[in-house]
């Protein structure tokens, strides 16, 4: 495998809260190397998210990523560069699309005016060029008429049609990698295989990283090489996506496959995770996972578990996953 | 007095909903947004019928309109023989505590100013359920430990809650006034996953503690696939695919149905299959296409889909509205 193009190592991001400021996401490390499609999976809150928006740096204020943490794009730290800089990565070599094409969009501009827009921004490109380039980029993503449908308002376009828009727009500059944070959840079924088909053969052909997240198991193994599970703001598991949907290890990524409904399961009962997911600020001591673990033993709530190996390409952060090694 | 087809709870008889778009400064009726346009369906008692199909299909409007949220353009909506549709409003009143419903987001569904005792008990004082406040207030108790709450929690307000714990708050009060029917439109779809299941497990042990039937509004087919009796597959107004949920997964016979279910990502990671097979995007209600209306997007249509109304051919289980299903049994086909 190449040299990742992305590596994250110990990031930690917290905001302030009524005593001193809560982590919201800590220890987390995963890299992604040109080519890739790495997903990030976790239910509401698990700071999935906010670790994308890290990535760009855009974190919101007053979040902050806290001291030690580092991301590393094409071998370069990009946390101390100066914010110039940063723009200039930031939809040039770093592409993102969001959950909801609706209101990533100026409703009073034409689509294609915002796509040229964006090229403008970061190439020297004559106006008649950049065009083109637009053109170009709505036939690939497969756009129909892409000449009439530079001049649509963002109105005038389906959800489906509106995130080809983002997705054109994030790919016009060629990106090195592309974050795509829930790209299908606001989208129709069969409008979603269509979208998750393009992210697929987008990263094929050009050899575009991609990091996406999302919550859907579905969407996982429809795109992903490897994945990252998330709970309580941190990776509890990580492997390939033929390891971590067939022979997952952490307790949580068990729970989770389970509870989705599949028709096998029909007539039975789901297994239920217990509880609900916790807030941060009141992660539980220990493993994070322990209060709603069906398999939680006395280190659980007492000792944070390290990582365990299960294979080269496979970890889980789990005590029972520990004693169990041989 | 209608007599219902052979023991069904609730029919819908060519049922419409238009909503009229008007345009210009003297806003004059230019069309109508056809949300449901002529849908026939029995929900018999006990079962789960899933209604499914993308936005815009006219599920929602469905489930809306049996409750008279909005009012029908067309058709009837009988149960137990009487057109619900048609009764004046104090008529009708007695058969709104029949037919309750749970809705996608608990967060808004609830009155963030009122207790969550308040939000229970407020369908039994519309109904005069409970001779007094005490005794609505022990039938709240009742009702939350039914949802697995805590009782001692019923004095505290929506936000101090989950969204987990809301979606159980709003099942508490929509079955306070004891329906016989539930709709539940989208009932997890904003949960997580690990809190869907709580939520899809609790939903059948109540239908069968209480007998209840669901109306289970829904786009996602994994949740059909495991928890229907029956389903109703929509597309643009129209219902295209009718069947027992086994069937309907096993051997789907509408193109739509077909381009649906293979839209589903599996989870088997020896199989990585999406692939995209419906074409191009959901047309809008407001103009749908002549003829079948998904004609355009489907991969087998004939040179005549695009001209002539599909017609509704019967099966023993089922319907399917699409001129390819005529020659698949000795179906007996109903006039247009």
């Amino acid at each position: 495998m190449s040299a990742p193009l992305l590596e994250i190592e110990r990031l930690a991001i917290s905001f302030p809260a009524e005593h001193g400021r809560v982590a919201v996401v800590d220890r987390v490390a995963f890299t992604v190397a040109p080519g890739e499609t790495v997903a990030l999976v976790g239910e509401s809150g698990c700071g999935k998210s906010i670790t994308a928006l890290a990535v760009m740096r855009l974190v919101p204020k007053p979040g902050r990523i806290e001291p030690g943490s580092v991301i590393r794009f094409d071998g370069r730290d990009i946390l101390p560069l100066p914010v110039t800089d940063m723009r200039n990565l930031r939809g040039g070599k770093i592409g993102m699309i969001f959950q909801e094409p609706m209101t990533s969009l100026n409703p009073v501009t034409t689509v294609g005016s915002q796509v040229e827009e964006a090229i403008l921004l970061h190439a020297r490109l004559p106006a008649r060029e950049a065009r083109k380039r637009v053109v170009e980029m709505f036939a690939r993503v497969g756009i129909p008429d892409p000449e009439q449908r530079f001049d649509a308002y963002p109105h005038q376009l389906s959800g489906g049609l509106k995130q080809r828009v983002m997705i054109a727009m994030a790919m016009a500059m060629r990106p090195r990698l592309l974050i795509c944070d829930e790209p299908t959840t606001a989208l129709d079924a069969t409008i979603r295989a269509q979208i998750l088909d393009l992210i697929r053969d987008l990263a094929a052909t050009t050899g575009t990283a991609v990091l996406i997240i999302t919550h859907d198991f579905g969407v996982v193994n429809a795109v992903a090489d490897r994945v990252c599970v998330m709970y309580a703001g941190q990776i509890v598991e990580t492997g390939t996506r033929e390891e971590l949907l067939g022979r997952p290890r952490h307790p949580y990524t068990q729970g989770l496959l389970r509870s989705i409904p599949r028709p096998e399961a029909r007539g039975g009962r789901l297994e239920e995770i217990p509880g609900a997911v916790p807030r941060p600020g009141q992660w539980p001591s220990g493993c994070r996972f322990h209060p709603r673990c069906p398999v939680a033993f006395a280190r659980c709530p007492v000792e944070v578990p390290g990582e365990t190996r299960v294979s080269p390409t496979q970890s889980a952060w789990c005590h029972l996953v520990e004693e169990a090694r041989p | 007095m209608t007599a219902l087809r052979d023991g069904a709870l609730l029919e819908l008889r060519g049922l419409k909903t238009w909503f009229p778009i008007r345009a210009g400064v003297l806003q004059r009726i230019t069309g109508h947004v056809k949300a449901v346009d002529g849908v026939d369906l029995a929900i018999y008692p006990g079962e789960t019928l899933a209604l499914v199909g993308e936005s815009g299909c006219g599920k929602t409007t469905v489930g809306r309109t049996i409750l008279r949220l909005v009012e029908a353009t067309g058709g009837s909506v009988l149960y137990d023989g009487v057109d619900i549709a048609a009764l004046p409003a104090a008529q009708f009143h007695p058969y709104r505590r029949r037919v309750q419903i749970v809705m996608q987001d608990p967060g808004s569904a609830l009155d963030p100013r009122a207790t969550v005792r308040d939000s229970i008990a407020e369908g039994m004082d519309a109904f005069a359920i409970g001779a007094s406040q005490e005794e609505r207030t022990e039938r709240v108790a009742t009702l939350m430990r039914q949802v697995s709450l805590d009782p001692e929690t019923m004095w505290r307000y929506p936000h101090e809650f989950s969204g987990g714990q809301r979606q159980r708050i709003c099942i508490a009060r929509a079955l306070a006034v004891e329906p016989s029917l539930l709709i539940c439109d989208e009932a997890t779809s904003a949960l997580d996953v690990s809190i869907q299941a709580q939520i899809l497990n609790l939903l059948a042990d109540l239908q069968e503690k209480r007998k209840l039937t669901y109306l289970f509004i829904t786009h996602d087919l994994g949740v059909v696939r495991y928890f229907a009796t029956r389903v109703a597959v929509m597309y643009l107004g129209r219902i295209v695919e009718l069947g027992p949920a086994e069937r309907i997964f096993a051997e789907p016979r509408h193109p739509y149905t077909k381009a649906l279910l293979a839209s589903v990502p599996s989870l088997d990671p020896a199989q990585r299959g999406i692939k995209p097979a419906a074409l191009g995007d959901v047309p809008s209600p407001a103009n749908p296409p002549p003829g079948c209306h998904y004609h355009p997007r489907c991969g087998v249509r004939l040179p005549d889909c695009s001209r002539i109304d599909p017609p509704v051919v019967t099966f023993a289980d089922g319907m399917c509205r699409c001129v390819l299903a005529e020659g698949q049994s000795s179906a007996i086909q109903q006039p247009q």
